[in-house]
């Protein structure tokens, strides 16, 4: 699991963006950033606090790929959501999961310290972006919350809580991204395997019911997680009647 | 060059000439990364249109492409985000098959996929003529599964997989390009992974 492939393409396939106002979006080149500070969010995921050198305004949703160069000259290169929102700072903040078998996830997770210097190319994607100014229904499991977490403190920061529901969907409290800040009337949190004691929904996974306490009148929905994940988040939005039209999704695969 | 402290990487010994550069082999994985839900498209009224500056725009359906010359893919796809996957087998059609019934005009220079979902990617002609692109259905010898762009797919292995469109419904030959979904979302119009060719730019 990439723990955050932004909006990627990957093979892919989707609707046709209609509201395209912008020439295409055009990632700047490779430039440096300094890793201000590494916290943990659960125990496989980390949070890097990177300075950039050269800032560039990101939109919520977008990701940066981080690249790593060995003396030899080899290069190991992954994408990452940006969790952070757009905030006009030179700083950004990418959320990576480790995975056992990842190349560029187990040394940003095992070797990287602040003060360290890492090569990123970003911000990158103009299709699982949100705004800030039209309805979204957010839908995440696991590390897919990250891309929505960004929306979610966009939302927060501009005064536009009554434009967003996000629902997530975690293994346990243990695996909750960014457990400390999600609560809050527009958040719901559902647990599939273990909860905390006394809470009110019964273990499981996703189901109508969940979306259709969040469902805005003419949200655009964006889900974000593992293909099972999606496929299954997709399907019950399609049958309780959204347009596919308005649905955008991005999968995360085992990228390292 | 800028070095990353303590990153030495893996494996470089066993590294493949098969992997263009910034690529690795993600040996029997294959991620499945699309940006809209699954579509569910039943091979009883699947078609496949070729049409635009071409002299006989010509449609079949899923027995009458099936009825065409078979042709397989063996080799290597590359994703834009960085896996690779080699020595695959595809099996359908070849896209030069479909050109020659269709018959593109001499103004023809680009086309666009289509695929049941909007989703659109756009092409220079000579990237999916003589030998390069394929209308596919099966893959390792069985029908291709849904995830995966089933019941069909455009495959053209020599540039990065989002060209690759899955789903695909026909090709539309254009006198000029037309930034498809993708590209118009910040990706390369072309997509060569040999040069790198990622983003919007490169």
């Amino acid at each position: 699991m990439a723990t955050t492939i932004g909006a990627t393409p990957g093979s892919s396939s989707g609707t046709r963006v209609t509201d395209q106002s912008e020439m295409p979006l055009r990632p700047g080149g490779w430039q440096t950033a300094t890793v201000l500070e590494v916290r943990p969010e659960t125990a496989n995921a980390k949070t890097f606090r990177l300075a950039l050198g050269e800032p560039s305004r990101h939109l919520a949703g977008q990701h940066y790929v981080v690249r790593l160069t060995a003396p030899d000259g080899y290069t190991a290169s992954r994408s990452y959501s940006v969790a952070s929102p757009p905030d006009g700072s030179p700083v950004i903040e990418l959320t990576v999961e480790r995975l056992a078998d990842g190349e560029v996830s187990t040394f940003l997770h095992d070797v990287v310290v602040p003060g360290d210097v890492l090569e990123v190319r970003g911000p990158i994607g103009g299709w699982f972006v949100w705004r800030g100014d039209t309805p979204a229904l957010l839908i995440g499991g696991g590390s897919g919350v990250v891309p929505l977490t960004a929306m979610l403190r966009l939302a927060r920061r501009t005064g536009k809580c009554d434009l967003v529901r996000l629902v997530v969907s975690a293994r346990s409290p243990a695996e909750l991204y960014y457990a400390g800040e999600l609560p809050g009337s527009e958040t719901t949190v559902i647990y599939t395997r273990d909860a905390p004691a006394g809470w009110p929904r019964p273990l499981g996974r996703l189901t109508s019911d969940d979306l259709a306490g969040a469902f805005v009148s003419g949200a655009t929905a964006y889900v974000c997680g593992s293909a099972g994940f999606a496929d299954a988040a997709t399907g019950l939005l399609i049958s309780t009647g959204v347009p596919t039209s308005d649905i955008r999704v991005e999968r995360f695969g085992p990228t390292g | 060059m800028s070095f990353t402290r303590g990153f030495r990487g893996r494996g470089r010994a066993a590294r493949d000439a098969r992997l263009p550069p910034g690529q690795y082999d993600i040996g029997d994985g294959w991620p499945v990364l699309t940006a809209e839900p699954t579509p569910k498209l039943a091979t009883e009224s699947w078609t496949f249109t070729v049409e635009g500056l071409v002299e006989q725009p010509t449609t079949w359906t899923w027995d009458q492409i099936h009825a065409l010359a078979p042709s397989d893919y063996r080799g290597d796809i590359h994703c834009v985000t960085t896996w690779s996957k080699l020595d695959v087998t595809f099996g359908g059609v070849s896209v030069d098959t479909l050109l020659a019934a269709a018959r593109p005009l001499p103004s023809a220079t680009h086309v666009l996929a289509v695929c049941h979902t909007g989703y659109t990617t756009n092409l220079p002609l000579s990237d999916v003529a003589n030998g390069k692109a394929w209308v596919a259905w099966d893959y390792g010898g069985r029908p291709l599964p849904v995830e995966h762009g089933g019941p069909a797919r455009f495959l053209v292995p020599h540039l990065y997989f989002w060209k690759s469109a899955k789903w695909v419904v026909g090709l539309q030959l254009l006198d000029h390009d037309e930034p498809g979904f993708w590209e118009r979302n910040g990706y390369h119009d072309r997509g060569d992974p040999w040069l790198e060719q990622r983003y919007q730019g490169d």
